[in-house]
């Protein structure tokens, strides 16, 4: 449906004062890649998640894809109409923003204060080629229909700007939709919310690009919401795609540190691989060995960093004979967080998070087992 | 699914055409290059022609207007004159107004509306008016004050037309400007850097000394500058006060140049010069000024909402002095105005005068065509050029805000350009232009209209800027990925959007237009003059009585304008915040 072939986009950054590397060899302005070769492909009705922390030009793909950025090389094609295209030797093409027929939610939902809600949503229908332009008649059913959709038909002749925070994004995206695009892009449109207002607004977001079925490309660097709303996520970092996959891939598996740290906390383990039978590998660490399954293709003697989520791993004060990863050490410190119970576990040189139910607390200075289940383990190659 | 192979789907050809057509002129950028041709005519054409005119005769190159203008010893007590007159009447209302306003932001002082008054209306009242009213108070033989001690301190104390009275009025006549410059300055100064050196042991003055004043320093620079600035360029107050005594300074000498017989067009040119690098001197250090201010920028965009410092036991002492400096610069100049406009001739005030008071003035005005005619010409210049600009600018603000064309930032300088050129000089580099030029309009209303728009395009740049900044990206952004052109969006989003700040800078050269006196004097023709002309002129037949009608009238006019204005505006404003 989307298709994006070799993305790249440099601003010219400002002049550097040291190199990276400290030679001092970085003078004038330094161009910075803020999308540096990214191809990524979204299937039809699918949400399709960019996801990182700010500057990981996760917005900048975005705006390339509606238009509001040149990029400087690469391919932007939907379906079987190209967007952008720049490449060496080809005539270059560059459609337009107002040409390409996209909906788009702003963070800040520019919505036009001067305007009504009802002329908010009929403006993308009003600015239409005369040609193609439906009559007033229509337009009023349109946009009466889409309001509906988003249960603000009752304010339709309110102004804009009276509506409250999720209204008005329900409003922003009434306006992107109300021209049936065929490809929807949202940019960070719950970060404006407060955190209950978020939480509800998250399902009804989902539930409505499932009703409509519009492909959406959706930016944001809250990992919760990517998780919980996306078909696929692509984690960006430093301007390039590290990692994609499913929501529950990319949490349970991630393919680097950045990734795993990036998504929910992880306990870091380093070691060495010392054996593997088929998906059952043997890693040697320094407080003992683990043993883990993992898909990727490791040769023994590879350095590698095994992670686990703090909720993947059991606590008790018994040591349980015939379980696999059981390590011992001892309680240094714990924090009641409401709905579970964090415990920092010292292993040898390690300090691990430890995420329990509630009814388990155990008090500092209390020597416990650890127990990490070899599939919750996952091998993180070291760079 | 990461894939890098290249696409099969091919390059279609509706996106191939519109690479075509990126090579012909798009209606956005017609528009955006008349609008940039035109704000490079007004700024520069001027420019060039006053130095042509200045450096050229009829044998090619010469600098005989320079020998003319300069080469007599009279020169050096003309610069001293004009210096010293522009930093007394800076000192004199940087003092002022920066007291005043320190007063009124920072400390519970009474008579708080008071002060908002006696700090806007004198910014309405029109520079020649202003003057005039300080002749009738205080000219040593028929000034008011002055026969008010007359009987203490015998005949003519105070005397108006002396460069000590020169520099009161034109001091008086700027402090509301300092004023509003640093009540700004001190609104945007967070408290707590002020309190925290209060919680440290510092005394109230030690805090001021040590915390208030650096950092109101770059405001308190930049202000001085411009009020230098500002007085350098002055035409009303050297013309009315220092002719009389032979107090020359630049601009009055220009004009006496150009008002003798034959007029030596090099030697006026030669001293514009050398009045337009002093200008442009000032204007740079106080650009400099306000740059290294941001140092230790003090505005952080956070509404402030600072404790008063009280005041105590001085509290009724500086409350009769706000009193005592509205009456001087408020009361007293306005009542003396309308008092003359009801006299027969003018008199101090006595039981009797009182009774003979009659409104014939203002019955001669009405059946005078002349004034009719004036007040006519000045609302068509206001009105057209406030209309003119303000839609120009909207359309150059959104070219140097949110355009991506290279050298946009040169618009921008242009448009600034006409605030270094003093408007005398300015009406004498138009002369110039259009005697020359094969445009019949020398001796018509479009001259003055030229003039207007090219003086005032500074200030018309700087509202719409503003405004254009304060609009965020996102609602034009939104609006193109909606569908719409550029046009569409201009017309239907920002436009409206930028209303509120458009009709604020409407106003404000509505009311500066309609007062302009130091260009339209070299420019106007017989038939063609504005209000301010035909009180400069009155003023020079001493009808002063009649003229103060006209005065009264000139400034109701103005409260009339800028309060259907701000009707309109409030109007506006009401919409958007509802």
């Amino acid at each position: 449906m989307l298709r994006i072939d070799n993305l790249v986009k440099t601003f010219a950054g400002e002049r550097r004062k040291r190199s990276r590397n400290g030679n001092g060899d970085a003078k004038g302005p330094a161009k910075i890649f803020a999308v540096n070769d990214v191809s990524f492909e979204v299937g039809e009705g699918e949400l399709f998640t960019l996801l990182g922390p700010s500057g990981c030009g996760k917005t900048t793909t975005l705006r390339s894809i509606a238009g509001l950025e040149r990029p400087d090389a690469g391919h932007i094609a939907l379906t079987e109409r190209v967007l952008f295209s720049s490449k060496p030797g080809e005539k270059p093409v560059n459609v337009p923003a107002n040409s390409r027929g996209l909906g788009m939610v702003f963070q800040s939902y520019a919505i036009w204060p001067h305007m009504t809600v009802f002329n908010n949503v009929a403006f993308p229908l009003q600015v239409m080629k005369r040609a193609e332009r439906p009559g007033k008649r229509e337009i009023s059913e349109r946009v009466m229909r889409v309001l509906e959709t988003m249960e603000l038909a009752s304010f339709a002749d309110r102004h804009a700007t009276k509506l409250s925070g999720g209204q008005q994004q329900r409003l922003a995206l009434a306006r992107a939709v109300v021209i049936e695009p065929s490809l929807l892009l949202l940019d960070e449109p719950l970060s404006n919310l407060d955190a209950k207002l978020r939480e509800s607004l998250r399902y009804e977001l989902k539930r409505l690009q499932r009703e409509l079925g519009i492909t959406s490309v959706y930016v944001t660097h809250d990992q919760i919401e990517a998780l919980a709303l996306s078909s696929k996520i692509a984690v960006m970092s430093d301007g390039s795609l590290v990692q994609m996959g499913r929501p529950r891939d990319v949490y349970q598996n991630p393919s680097n540190k950045f990734v795993a740290e990036f998504i929910g906390t992880s306990n870091f383990i380093s070691g060495v691989v010392s054996g593997h039978n088929g998906e059952r590998y043997t890693v040697e660490t320094n407080d003992g060995r683990l043993l883990l399954d993992s898909a990727a293709d490791m040769p023994d003697g590879t350095e590698v960093v095994v992670s686990i989520r703090p909720e993947s791993m059991e606590l008790s004060e018994q040591h349980r004979p015939g379980q696999p990863n059981q390590w011992s050490g001892n309680v240094l410190t714990r924090a009641f967080l409401g709905d579970s119970v964090d415990h920092v576990i010292g292993v040898g040189k390690h300090e691990l998070r430890v995420r329990c139910n509630p009814s388990i607390s155990i008090a500092p200075g209390t020597d416990v087992y650890l127990r990490m289940p070899p599939d919750r383990l996952s091998l993180v190659p070291v760079n | 699914m990461m894939t890098t192979a290249s696409p099969a789907v091919g390059t279609d050809t509706v996106a191939a055409s519109a690479w075509w057509r990126r090579w012909l002129p798009t209606p956005k950028m017609l528009i955006l290059g008349v609008v940039g041709l035109v704000i490079g005519y007004l700024a520069l054409v001027p420019l060039y022609y006053l130095l042509w005119g200045t450096f050229f005769d009829a044998d090619g190159v010469s600098v005989a207007g320079f020998e003319r203008a300069y080469g007599n010893s009279q020169i050096f007590e003309l610069i001293g004159n004009s210096l010293w007159f522009a930093a007394g009447a800076a000192v004199l209302s940087l003092v002022v107004g920066t007291a005043l306003a320190y007063l009124n932001v920072r400390t519970d002082v009474p008579f708080k509306a008071l002060f908002f008054a006696a700090s806007i209306v004198p910014l309405i009242i029109p520079g020649i008016l202003y003057t005039i009213s300080w002749i009738l108070l205080a000219s040593p033989e028929i000034g008011l004050v002055n026969k008010l001690v007359e009987p203490v301190f015998g005949s003519g104390t105070f005397d108006v037309f002396t460069i000590w009275g020169m520099i009161w009025v034109e001091g008086l006549h700027l402090s509301p400007i300092v004023f509003l410059l640093m009540v700004a300055a001190f609104r945007s100064m967070d408290p707590s850097l002020e309190e925290s050196a209060l919680m440290s042991g510092a005394t109230r003055w030690q805090v001021f000394r040590k915390v208030t004043v650096p950092l109101a320093r770059p405001a308190i620079v930049a202000s001085i500058l411009i009020m230098v600035v500002r007085s350098l360029e002055s035409f009303e107050v050297p013309a009315l006060l220092g002719l009389q005594n032979g107090i020359y300074v630049f601009t009055s000498r220009i004009y006496f140049v150009l008002r003798s017989y034959p007029p030596d067009f090099a030697a006026a040119g030669a001293l514009a010069v050398g009045l337009l690098i002093l200008a442009i001197i000032g204007v740079a250090l106080s650009n400099i000024v306000g740059r290294s201010g941001k140092n230790y920028q003090t505005v952080t965009g956070k509404g402030f909402r600072p404790r008063p410092m009280e005041l105590g036991k001085w509290r009724s002492v500086v409350g009769a002095g706000i009193i005592l400096y509205f009456i001087l610069t408020v009361i007293a100049p306005l009542v003396v105005l309308l008092y003359t406009s009801l006299l027969k001739y003018y008199t101090a005030p006595t039981l009797n005068v009182f009774k003979t008071m009659t409104l014939e003035n203002y019955r001669e005005l009405i059946g005078m065509s002349k004034a009719v005619t004036a007040l006519r010409n000045s609302l068509i210049l206001g009105i057209g050029s406030a209309t003119l600009v303000m839609a120009f600018m909207a359309i150059a603000a959104w070219f140097v805000v949110r355009s991506r064309v290279r050298g946009r930032q040169v618009v921008d300088q242009l448009a600034f350009v006409p605030l270094v050129i003093p408007g005398l000089v300015l009406g004498l580099a138009l002369s110039f232009v259009y005697l020359r030029s094969p445009i019949p309009i020398y001796g018509t209303l479009f001259i003055l209209l030229i003039a207007y728009c090219t003086r005032y395009m500074p200030y018309g740049m700087r509202y719409a800027v503003t405004s254009m900044h304060q609009i965020s990206s996102e609602l034009e952004e939104s609006a193109h990925v909606s569908g719409a052109s550029w046009w569409q969006t201009f017309r239907r989003v920002i436009v409206p959007l930028l209303a509120p700040g458009l009709l604020a800078g409407w106003v404000y050269i509505l009311v500066v237009s309609f007062r302009e006196l130091s260009s339209s004097i070299l420019l106007y023709s017989p038939g063609n003059e504005v209000l301010s002309i035909l009180i400069f002129e009155q003023f020079e037949d001493g009808e002063f009585t009649v003229l103060s009608a006209l005065g009264v009238v000139m400034v109701l006019t103005l409260i009339l304008l800028v309060s259907i204005a701000y009707k309109l505006g409030a109007k506006v404003g009401l919409n958007r915040t509802n």
